[in-house]
């Protein structure tokens, strides 16, 4: 690792200010970020934890059903506090990276990396949810732009994110299987008002909605609305561990499964 | 009744309380004083001219001691291959130089170009970031094939051509098998790629070199399989080193599956740069170099045919196999995919016509050799699939295909120059279909399929040649070094005993089994034993552990050394009981004069051993000390047969293993328990190969399965539990503990079952599917299926 | 430079570090405690697990810095201080659940981190645990083995000891 300085601001505020130096980069639970750094493919000047800030720790749900996560919140924490109020979300939180990747990594710290073979992405678009942000709060729908790429503005941190509770929702996550990523990861989230399908892991543009499948399971939520459809192998993502036409198939058998499993 | 100590008992292992408090003594946790620390800086193009390399500014650098690069390794000697082939045409391999750091070229990715020696890890680092290089990209060649066509680039210019050798074994036999082909009743012919394997021991290598100006002696500590080996081969052939002032420690080191038996450049920096700069110098590598460095396993392309006559007898095989060298030769590559492959080619059956064909091919990629069974999985894997594949196609069952052409005399010289000394084929067979349970398949295949998924059962054999080796026949057949076993056993004045052996343990157990034979042989407790390795200060020189052979060699050095400690014990005993030497029993720790009732302790003989107030001085020598050299007669053949059901997921093609099975003959067992630990470590491996591992590299030479991100290594969710039987014991017949060897069994054995259960699965489901390639992802049976 | 100051094994233990630093260096280089071992560096193998205030972590993606001020308990702190080994430990040596050695300081401190959530472990529960704890030389089977014997579950009728 180049070396860098550390900081550890207690409020919001004060990371906020200490993001302000050149090169100055948070630090959620550093479960991508150290690798990365190790590998000398990451070279900030200065490391803003913020885990040490209690206003972006915990699970709790709110007046209109929706949940709120603060965003220094770990996996393992997601798991077992979101559990009774969004049984999907926490059943794919407890199974990102392994049980002390869980420990530490967190859920800003991976909205705001957005790795496209990662689980949160799917989660947060399949279910509709709100990135809340120190500036502002921006729709998932707005938040992905692509691989590593996000609607976040240079020093901007995910104090929260805020989830619609869905009627039934599930994740099916096929294993990658070195990485223990998301070879092909299909979240599924039924509500009143129509049916959302996020796909991670597949896409060359990183965590998608497909949205043949949306519109055909929310007039069906049933598996079988699922048949016949297909995403187009050309804008799939292919390397040594799947290819393009097996990811996209993929995305179709998860899809089903979800449903079922959500039915 | 199991026992509870001695041959056959499975004490609790002693190295397990310091490996389990935290307090073993790795390689990266020796840190000496004033020790510096070195960063190699390594190709990232697979093949290249190194036009220039200017350290100028990275020598300013803070910390930085010193930048070594190949022009100061001028005049020292090249890293040494150990064995030497002769092609068919009677003419050796060609053998290009393989220098500490690259000189003039660059010939695969992680090619160490330049050392920066610093205060620190990381200042070594950034220094080695600030070094200018000039180097000029060449096409590297890849692909085995594509590198021995004519006008392909060549990976070393002062060689003829990327063709290693052209093996053909036995060439006499060529004809006779090509008469065997025309006249064939049928032919199964398969075509098969062994994947490209890394180790990954969970223990990166290390290297520690020190020097005493004052001595001039030279230490280097490094994670090592045969510290003495290294001594002789760096010493000797790269340094200049004579042995008296080197000396290689291996501590407890961290697994090795053959990766650290061989020599590597990194050794001989370090030992050079310590007396260099006259500080000790450590280098650890990280997991991320070790994928780049570390020598690599397997690597062939197959063609394998299987003649048979009109009963299903099994008239001849023939293979066409190339075989990836990499860049360089690594210290016993190239016996691999010849000796320790194509000798193993006939198997288990009576095949009576044989010959096999190995190009050896140089290509841009790190240097292969031997892992965890070398050659002989890859000799068992072709066999076992085409037998089984033959099966299919001549619609017989496929153990009993197997079991009409089994081996069943013994001793049994094959067409492919080696001589089984026993086995019993049929009763790994019989016991395999018990512990696997194959009565209740058709019930689990139901199961399986009300749940919507395919069920296979595969089965296989395997015979592996191991303990190696006759010194006297190796010689012959290339190598540059003995292969014999050393021990030397000191008694200590009150009884107790420490055996000094030239095996090395990173993980099989020595400090507890070798004990167990001493404590039976004497008769005293195993706790009287103690045992030391890995140092070449304090073991005689013996040739380390790899190819299943510390206890059949190692083991029987010590027996032979322990035997002449009782000779000499027992005519200290004659003389003090004033019998004749022919006369004293030794049982249970007591030295007695038959037919009488005197008798003496083991304590009061070695005590009178090193006090000779009452001793035959005239005839004998005081002290209680001996060393032994065990030179094998044979290899020995453990054999066995394994059972494998998997679950395929039709709609993503995810293969589940549901169930594992072995049963094996490895002769003697000393302690079950560890022999059980070995089995299952290289079932591990050998799913791991089946289903999961693979290196690939793109078509410039990058390696893009480089770290866990992308090689997938077996985890605990990927594996079942095993059933592993060694109850069919057919004792080696010409090594003093009748044992075999088990370390390699389990990955030589268990991939090709694992194949032939999923080619069961889909073809149950009338899936048209003889063969997918290993590593059998998901991706590869779904497309198959689909195909 | 920063001064961190935490408690390992009950100890006080304090010491300079870099930004960079990392909790397996601080734990083996400054404070010698070599027990914890470092295997890859993708954060992957597991081998470096320790309980960073009561939670399983992996000390070679954690910064020291980061562990200022917290209770980090390491292999070295888990026999008792006369050599008694615990009874994960003692279950390892028992069912051989270790061969090399390197991986297990991960694997005792994992699987103390499962007991502690999940006293009796059901098989399936124990592997996708260990999910971030890679070994090479056992095939898992008498890792797994172990720790639901050290659970208090018959292991008897698992095949093979």
């Amino acid at each position: 690792m180049y070396n860098f300085e550390f900081e550890k601001p207690a409020t919001i505020a004060d990371a906020v200010a200490a993001l302000g130096a050149e090169d100055a980069q948070a630090l959620g639970g550093g479960q991508t970020l150290l690798p990365t750094m190790k590998q000398r493919l990451a070279m900030p000047t200065k490391l803003v934890s913020l885990s040490g800030i209690g206003e972006m720790q915990g699970v709790c749900s709110n007046n209109d059903g929706s949940l709120s996560i603060g965003g220094a919140t770990t996996h393992a924490t997601v798991a077992a506090e979101a559990a009774a109020q969004y049984p999907a979300l926490a059943d794919l939180a407890s199974h990102i990276g392994d049980p002390a990747v869980r420990n530490r990594g967190t859920i800003g710290g991976s909205l705001a990396n957005n790795d496209p073979a990662a689980c949160y992405p799917a989660a947060a678009l399949g279910s509709g949810a709100t990135i809340v942000t120190n500036a502002r709060e921006i729709a998932a729908d707005d938040y992905f732009q692509g691989l590593f790429t996000t609607a976040l503005e240079e020093g901007e941190i995910i104090t929260g994110v805020r989830f619609p509770v869905p009627e039934a929702a599930n994740y099916q996550k096929f294993l990658q299987p070195a990485s223990r990523f998301a070879l092909v990861g299909v979240f599924v989230a039924k509500f009143a008002d129509g049916v959302r399908v996020a796909v991670t892991g597949a896409s060359e543009d990183g965590v998608f909605r497909w949205s043949e499948a949306e519109q055909a399971l929310s007039a069906s939520f049933s598996p079988e609305a699922v048949n016949g459809l297909q995403v187009d192998p050309a804008n799939m993502m292919g390397d040594i561990h799947g290819t393009k036409e097996y990811r996209a198939h993929l995305i179709g058998v998860l899809t089903k499964r979800a449903v079922a499993a959500a039915s | 009744m199991p026992k509870d100590s001695g041959i056959g008992a499975s004490p609790k292992r002693r190295e397990d309380l310091r490996f389990l408090t935290g307090t073993g003594n790795y390689t990266d946790d020796i840190n000496l004083s004033g020790q510096a620390y070195v960063h190699f800086l390594r190709s990232d193009v697979a093949h290249g001219k190194i036009n220039g390399i200017d350290t100028a500014a990275a020598a300013a650098m803070p910390g930085v001691i010193r930048i070594f690069t190949g022009a100061d390794f001028e005049g020292v000697g090249s890293i040494p291959c150990g064995w030497q082939v002769t092609d068919r045409h009677g003419q050796p391999m060609q053998e290009p130089a393989h220098p500490v750091l690259a000189q003039g070229k660059v010939r695969y990715v992680g090619d160490a170009i330049a050392a920066v020696v610093a205060e620190s890890r990381e200042q070594a680092r950034d220094a080695a970031e600030a070094i200018e290089l000039d180097i000029e990209e060449l096409p590297a060649v890849i692909d085995m094939k594509e590198a021995v066509k004519e006008g392909a680039p060549k990976v070393h210019d002062d060689l003829t051509s990327n063709l290693c050798y052209d093996w053909g074994f036995v060439e006499e036999n060529k004809p006779a098998v090509e008469e065997a082909f025309a006249n064939a009743a049928h032919v199964t012919t398969l075509e098969l790629v062994n994947n490209r394997l890394v180790a990954n021991p969970m223990e990166p290598r290390v290297a520690v070199g020190d020097f005493n100006r004052a001595t001039g002696e030279s230490t280097l500590y490094t994670t090592s399989q045969n510290p003495h080996v290294i001594r002789l081969l760096m010493g000797a052939f790269v340094l200049g080193i004579p042995e008296h002032k080197l000396r290689v420690i291996a501590p407890d080191v961290g697994g090795g599956f053959g990766t650290k038996i061989f020599h590597y450049a990194e050794e001989a920096f370090c030992t050079f740069a310590a007396k260099a700069l006259n500080r000790a110098v450590k280098w650890t590598s990280t997991r991320s170099e070790a994928f780049m460095t570390d020598a690599h396993g397997r690597d062939h392309v197959t063609k394998i045919e299987l003649a048979l006559d009109a009963e299903n007898n099994f008239t001849a095989i023939r293979t066409d196999t190339y075989a990836n060298m990499g860049a360089y030769l690594s210290t016993f590559a190239p016996s691999v995919p010849t000796w320790l492959h194509g000798t193993l080619m006939a198997g288990n059956y009576k095949t009576p016509l044989i010959y096999v064909n190995v190009k050896a091919v140089f290509t841009n990629t790190v240097p292969v050799d031997a892992y965890r069974g070398a050659g002989r999985p890859e000799a068992t894997f072709q066999l076992e699939r085409v037998i089984d594949k033959a099966a299919r196609e001549l619609g017989v069952d496929p153990i009993a295909l197997r079991r009409q052409n089994f081996i069943t005399e013994f001793p049994y010289a094959t067409p492919v120059a080696v001589e089984y000394d026993t086995g019993d084929y049929h009763a790994t067979m019989d016991k395999l279909i018990d512990v696997a349970d194959f009565a209740g398949f058709k019930a689990r295949r139901a199961e399986s399929e009300k749940n919507g998924k395919l069920r296979g059962l595969g089965v296989n054999c395997y015979i592996e040649a191991c303990g190696i080796a006759p010194s006297n026949l190796v010689g012959q057949l290339g190598a540059r070094a003995g292969l014999y076993e050393s021990a030397t056993v000191r008694v200590n004045a009150t009884g107790g005993l420490v055996v000094m052996t030239g095996s090395h343990s990173h993980g099989q157990g020595h400090e507890t089994s070798f004990p167990q034979v001493i404590a039976d042989m004497i008769g005293i407790d195993e706790s009287m034993v103690e045992i030391v390795h890995g140092d070449t200060a304090n073991t005689p020189m013996g040739m380390g552990t790899y190819g299943s052979r510390s206890l059949a060699v190692g083991g029987s050095a010590m027996v032979r050394a322990t035997e002449k400690i009782i000779a000499k014990a027992k005519k200290i005993a004659a003389h003090i009981l004033e019998a004749s030497d022919a006369d004293i029993e030794l049982k249970d720790g007591q030295f007695s004069v038959a037919g009488t009732d005197k008798s003496l302790a083991w304590g009061d003989v070695t005590l009178a051993a090193y006090v000779p107030h009452n001793y035959p001085l005239e005839d004998m020598e005081p002290g209680l000390e001996e060393t032994a050299f065990y030179d094998p007669a044979n290899f020995t053949y453990p054999s066995g047969a394994y059972a494998c059901e998997v679950e395929v997921d039709p709609e993503t093609g995810k293969i589940t293993i549901e169930r594992f099975a072995a049963a094996d003959d490895f002769g003697n067992i000393v302690n079950p328990m560890i022999v059980d630990g070995q089995v299952h470590g290289g079932i591990g491996q050998g799913i791991g190969q089946a289903l999961l591992e693979g290196c690939v590299y793109d078509e410039n030479g990058q390696l893009l399965s480089a770290s866990y991100m992308d090689y997938a290594m077996p985890r605990a969710d990927d594996l079942p539990f095993y059933q592993v039987d060694h109850s069919c014991q057919t004792p080696c017949t010409h090594n003093p503990l009748g044992v075999k060897g088990c370390g390699e069994a389990g990955a030589i054995g268990s991939p090709p079952a694992v194949v032939n259960a999923v080619v069961d699965a889909l073809q149950s489901a009338g899936k048209d599917v003889t063969h997918i390639d290993m590593p059998l992802t998901p991706n590869r049976v779904w497309s198959a299926m689909n195909s | 430079m920063t001064k961190v100051s935490m408690t390992v094994n009950g100890k006080p233990a304090s010491g300079e570090v870099e930004g960079r630093t990392l909790l397996s260096s601080f734990l083996r280089e400054d404070l010698g405690l070599t027990g914890t071992h470092v295997g890859c560096d993708t954060s992957q193998c597991g081998a470096c697990v320790v309980h960073v205030n009561g939670k399983a972590v992996k000390s070679c993606t954690m910064l020291a810095a980061e562990a200022d001020g917290a209770e980090v308990s390491t292999i070295e702190g888990q026999a008792a201080p006369d050599g008694t080994l615990n009874a994960i430990q003692q279950a390892f040596q028992d069912h051989h659940g270790l061969q090399c050695g390197f991986c297990t300081p991960g694997m005792v401190m994992s699987a103390a981190a499962l007991l502690k959530d999940n006293p009796k472990p059901t098989e399936a529960e124990v592997r996708a645990y260990l999910e971030g704890n890679i070994c090479r030389c056992t095939g898992y089977h008498n890792i797994v083995k172990a720790i639901m014997a050290a659970s208090g579950q018959d292991v008897s009728a698992i095949a093979a000891e």
